[in-house]
């Protein structure tokens, strides 16, 4: 079926890279694009799927995904990730390395790589660890990690509290042409802590964690990238000073990128309330004044990118008091709703909400995808942007059902996603031949 | 309190003034059973469990006395966490002890939230009897019947809540117990032990120990949890003894009449100096007694 490819027709085709936003027919075949004409193709032994009604998009990226393989399959698997991620709508996803054993070697690499082509889904480009055993003390193998095809160096999960490290990690990740994607929080400001400083975190009784220990470690950051250069990448930026400090960093040409998690532009500490564990996560959510800041900064260009931060655990890491539960929320299945929401509310505009899940990321870390033309890989995301929809975590793909966003509705769900011209994800369901 | 399948007692937030003079009334009517010895054996043939995964002794003590002065039988237990599955422990245990057809799970545990999570997932009642730093709802209701005892009313009366509010759960229970009776509310402590949002949640923060003073009916001294919960946020004991302790010399300027209150255990010498805790206006050991007639009022609205 996929030789003959698929023609779909009469989408409303949003392909931000080259501002068009227009009613369309796609073609694609032999996993790339073929052609895109805004006259009527000639199917010419494709199938035909009428996709009036919809938007045909690039194939969204995600920059940060917890696949938990190796070392945590209870949680998730690369095969249970990938399912969630093209239910989602993503083609590509970022795997972060803190597994275990952690993405330090590109022995793990290749596992995950391996991995990841046996899945036959979502593409999966590894993440290498910025220090061996994501320790924060001494360099991993960068150079080795970059053969084997890791796109970012990345401790994620943990800062890299040793300021002298950093500093040599920009400079040596800069020579191998990678970002350095930094989780920003000192460990010092946040210490003990469970939740945002605040009300909601005084009245439930959980130890503040200052705003500052994420926003000093961005300010030093960058610092340490204006005078060593390289390409700083601020993972998960919850702050409304950190957006500033990426807005000022941009303007003076600095080589920064950054991604914002649908639960931080949507949700605030007040998500907590009953000491909800599902809406635990590092950094934590904040206030309403940084909701108001990220969603700026998707808007005007300072964030580059909306990355999920997918984070699976299990009950036994979340039906625990608030304090000794893991971090982290699924969101794979859930992004593209929460994104469509900023439209519905003016905040973005169709265009910049599907260059946020696609094109955006993509440039910001080089990958393939993000675009449709011809001879682009045939990476798509058809989705329904007025399906309504409840979320209910135990209809997710992934393995884990920790979501704060249980029982709400949403609007906008993915209808198809094409990963090199095959159908992963069609009509609502797992293709067929992925199932 | 919240009305639930079962009643429990999990937070002073949200009790209206209603909730807590019911408490008040029951607990007269115990108080003056407790003195005569014919108490009201309303929890006859019933059992509560007191489940204390943190060390303590006069809250424990305390619940036992009253729920054995209602008539029911009392199983103990007492666990320190261990630092591995805390909360797997926490939910096996409490659906465990519950399938021994307890009515009622009276909880302290050093995480916030647990007592409230144990109720997500039993169906008997639970009362919190401590839990992390955010709640102790029955300490919060026994201070403020040994204030209503003492005054009548607390409309108008200003509470000086001192010491390591941060940590402290007797603080903030207070707060929205007094403030439910019609008190004003007044914070004082080192600035690294203030959490933020007092204000909005109805309190004050006073400029300084001494201005929260001059103001107070009523002061409650907090316990210094010890070298481990304030190291890092104060230089020492000694030296919180010294600028945030309820010294002598600060005591001997309170106004006339001003009560002295504290959670128990005192730390004699840092919180509260020992001619301070015994001298005048001292209400520690009426809280005690108090104590006692509050938790049965409270057993017997949640079993």
């Amino acid at each position: 079926m996929t030789a003959e490819g698929y023609l779909l027709r009469g989408g409303r085709v949003i392909d931000p890279r080259r501002s068009l936003d227009a009613v369309q027919d796609v073609l694609v075949r032999g996993g790339e694009v073929v052609s895109v004409s805004d006259r009527p193709l000639a199917a010419d032994g494709a199938r035909e799927l009428d996709v009036s009604g919809l938007w045909v998009c690039p194939g969204f990226v995600d920059l940060h995904v917890h696949l938990r393989e190796p070392g945590d399959e209870g949680k998730e698997t690369i095969l249970t990730g990938t399912r969630a991620a093209v239910a989602g709508g993503f083609t590509s996803v970022v795997a972060m390395p803190n597994t275990r054993p952690p993405n330090d070697s590109a022995l793990v690499t290749r596992l995950v790589q391996e991995r990841a082509s046996a899945a036959r889904l979502a593409r999966v480009f590894p993440a290498g660890a910025i220090s061996k055993g994501l320790l924060g003390e001494e360099m991993a193998e960068l150079g080795e990690l970059a053969a084997a095809g890791c796109v970012c160096f990345t401790d994620d999960g943990r800062p890299v509290m040793n300021a002298g490290l950093m500093r040599r990690v920009l400079q040596y990740a800069r020579a191998l042409g990678r970002p350095v994607m930094v989780h920003e929080e000192d460990l010092t400001l946040s210490a003990g802590g469970a939740l945002t400083e605040g009300t909601w975190a005084t009245r439930l009784g959980l130890m503040p964690i200052p705003r500052s220990a994420e926003v000093t470690m961005v300010a030093r950051d960058l610092v340490l990238l204006e005078e060593v250069g390289g390409h700083l990448h601020v993972a998960h930026v919850s702050c409304a000073e950190s957006v500033g400090l990426l807005r000022a960093a941009k303007a003076r040409g600095l080589h920064v990128t950054a991604e914002a998690a649908p639960h931080h532009f949507t949700l605030t500490d007040e998500a907590v309330a009953g000491w909800n564990t599902d809406a635990k996560m590092a950094p934590p959510l904040r206030g309403a004044e940084d909701v108001a800041a990220v969603r700026l900064g998707l808007a005007d260009g300072t964030l580059d990118a909306i990355a999920t931060d997918h984070a699976p655990h299990g009950i036994l890491d979340k039906h625990v008091p608030f304090a000794e539960a893991a971090n982290g929320v699924v969101g794979l299945e859930t992004a593209l709703p929460l994104t469509l929401a900023l439209v519905r509310s003016g905040v973005l505009t169709a265009a910049r909400a599907v260059e946020l899940l696609s094109s955006g990321p993509a440039a910001a870390f080089g990958l393939p995808g993000g675009h449709l033309a011809p001879g682009a890989p045939a990476d798509l995301t058809v989705i329904n942007p007025s399906a309504e929809w409840t979320v209910d975590p135990h209809r997710f793909q992934s393995k884990s059902r920790n979501t704060p966003f249980a029982g709400m509705r949403m609007v906008g769900q993915v209808v198809h996603t094409f990963v090199g011209g095959r159908p992963v994800w069609f009509e609502g369901a797992l293709g067929k031949e992925s199932s | 309190m919240k009305p639930r399948a079962r009643q429990s007692l999990l937070t002073t937030e949200g009790m209206s003034r209603a909730d807590v003079e019911s408490i008040f009334v029951r607990a007269r009517l115990h108080a003056r059973g407790l003195e005569t010895g014919r108490s009201v054996r309303a929890l006859e043939g019933k059992v509560v469990a007191n489940l204390f995964f943190e060390a303590s002794t006069r809250t424990r003590l305390s619940f036992e006395r009253a729920a054995k002065a209602l008539g029911a039988d009392v199983l103990n237990f007492t666990a320190q966490t261990s630092s591995v599955s805390k909360g797997e422990t926490l939910l096996d245990t409490v659906r465990n002890v519950e399938a021994m057809g307890v009515s009622t799970l009276i909880i302290r545990h050093s995480a916030s939230g647990a007592a409230y999570l144990a109720s997500r997932h039993v169906q008997c009642a639970v009362v919190n009897a401590g839990d992390g730093t955010h709640g102790h709802p029955s300490q919060a209701l026994l201070d403020a019947f040994t204030l209503h005892e003492r005054w009548g009313a607390l409309d108008g009366r200003t509470v000086a809540i001192v010491g390591d509010v941060l940590h402290s759960r007797v603080a903030r229970s207070n707060l929205y117990c007094l403030l439910a009776l019609g008190a004003r509310v007044v914070f004082a402590g080192p600035p690294t032990l203030m959490p933020v949002g007092l204000e909005e949640l109805g309190g004050r923060v006073a400029p300084s120990l001494d201005a929260a003073l001059e103001e107070a009916d009523a002061v409650m001294v907090l316990r210094v949890q010890g070298e481990r919960q304030t190291a890092g946020y104060v230089p020492s004991v000694r030296e919180y003894a010294r600028l945030y302790g309820l010294t002598a010399e600060r005591a001997a300027k309170l106004r006339p009449g001003v009560l002295v209150m504290h959670p128990g255990p005192v730390n004699r010498g840092v919180e509260l100096a020992p001619e301070v805790a015994d001298g005048p206006g001292n209400v520690i050991l009426a809280q005690v007694s108090h104590g006692v007639a509050v938790r049965m009022a409270v057993l017997e609205a949640c079993a």
